[in-house]
């Protein structure tokens, strides 16, 4: 049996690893117009309702920029809201994250769930 | 026309024929009568001369969709005059509809100042009530509360705003597909509302008229761009005993149609911009036409029941 202070325990530790979590990016969604202030391989273009590249391999520390070239909004959404999700971006609108702990992050546009993409990140 | 998509081998909503066809009736304006099962078809022109006023028991709606109040580019750089317009058509009819059915984007980004501007645009509409669902534009924000706080005023609304009533014998269910959208998927009811969805026609007898409108089509019109519901078969197993179920939606800015046993499927044109037809685009999405035939993909669909019959007629016209 889970005792009333086991159970204090383990829901500070739950927000603990929630925490974890959200801060594994550090820099969550700065929403801006387009620039070109970043370089091009840690860019993620959405165009024709897809996010090119679908996957993208980043160094920890690097910054992260989604772009939206369609005319529909779309979202920047963590699979296991493991960071901070953008809100909708029109065109020409940008998300930039800054990653953190090296790992697989499943992420999808909330508007049109059929677009999915992942970013891994390296050491 | 006997042409309409009765048979859909593939499972994916769509056969070719009978896609086309659609598509070609889509701008014309037609009259679909619905009974039995079986299609028949009138033009607008037809209509048009067939003016006198429908008898006290009748019921007539009205089904708008997609208008996008704030979308300013090149598909439609003016999206409130063209809503403007598909209102004086409605004011224009020489049988004002009951009520309209609004079947959601009713503006492009959720703005506070977009729902602002469809409000005050509405109020030149001699028609008052006024029916919603919302569309995956319209929660952008906060999940949807502006859309909840603005348009559900009144009906019960449950959860995240779904609901039903009842006008003249005929059962009305409006249902949210737009909220909690999971990775990969389409759109989506969810156990709460599927539920409430059983429950609210569990004492409902197989006569009575049945009319559900959503955002995304319950039916698989195209998968692949996320035009359909993952659980929408649980949601048409509570109405399959039903005998004449309509299913109205928008999402896709464009007249399809599909007749399944008792239940048939329909989708509406937008007020604003055409999409492209499934699967002969790179994506869904604005699609730009010549200035002169933008009118002619966009447009409204009119519902007309009468009492004591299954049949449902469901008129779409342009506004060209």
């Amino acid at each position: 049996m889970i005792t009333l202070t086991s159970k204090n325990k383990m829901t500070a530790l739950l927000c603990g690893i929630s925490f974890l979590n959200l801060s594994l990016f550090a820099l969550a969604g700065e929403m801006k117009d387009a620039n070109d202030t970043t370089t091009k391989q840690d860019r993620i273009e959405i165009k024709d309702f897809a996010f090119n590249p679908q996957t993208i391999t980043v160094k920890s520390g690097a910054k992260v920029t989604w772009i939206n070239r369609d005319e529909e909004p779309h979202t920047i959404v963590s699979v296991e809201k493991q960071f901070k999700k953008s809100t909708a971006l029109d065109t020409d609108q940008e998300f930039t994250i800054t990653a953190g702990t090296p790992g697989t992050y499943n992420y999808f546009c909330s508007v049109h769930p059929k677009m999915t993409g992942i970013i891994i990140i390296e050491k | 026309m006997s042409d309409y998509i009765s048979h859909d081998h593939e499972h994916d909503g769509i056969n070719r024929r009978g896609f086309l066809q659609c598509m070609a009736w889509a701008g014309t304006g037609l009259l679909w009568t619905v009974s039995g099962g079986v299609l028949a078809s009138k033009t607008l022109a037809q209509i048009a001369k067939a003016a006198e006023p429908l008898p006290a028991s009748d019921l007539s709606f009205l089904q708008i969709s997609d208008s996008h109040i704030g979308f300013s580019k090149e598909a439609n750089k003016d999206v409130t005059e063209t809503f403007k317009i598909a209102l004086d058509r409605i004011n224009a009819m020489p049988t004002p509809p009951s009520f309209l059915i609004h079947t959601g984007d009713i503006t492009q980004l959720s703005k506070p100042e977009e729902f602002d501007t469809f409000d005050q645009v509405l109020k030149s509409c001699k028609t008052k009530d006024v029916f919603y669902v919302p569309g995956e534009h319209d929660v952008l924000n906060e999940g949807g509360k502006l859309y909840r706080d603005r348009y559900l005023k009144s009906v019960e609304a449950k959860g995240s705003g779904w609901y039903s009533f009842n006008k003249n014998g005929v059962h009305f269910i409006g249902l949210v597909n737009v909220l909690d959208l999971q990775a990969g998927g389409l759109g989506q009811l969810g156990d709460e509302q599927l539920e409430w969805l059983e429950a609210d026609v569990k004492d409902l007898g197989t006569s009575t008229p049945i009319v559900v409108f959503a955002h995304i089509p319950l039916w698989a019109v195209y998968p692949q761009w996320g035009w359909g519901t993952s659980d929408s078969e649980r949601a048409l197993g509570y109405l399959k005993r039903f005998g004449s179920v309509t299913v109205l939606n928008g999402h896709i800015h464009q007249v399809l149609q599909k007749v399944e046993g008792n239940v048939t499927f329909h989708s509406a044109m937008s007020t604003a911009f055409p999409q492209p037809a499934p699967g002969t685009a790179a994506s869904p999405g604005p699609m730009t036409v010549p200035a002169e035939k933008l009118r002619g993909m966009l447009g409204l669909t009119s519902v007309q029941y009468k009492q004591g019959k299954t049949a449902l007629a469901v008129v779409d016209s342009t506004l060209s």
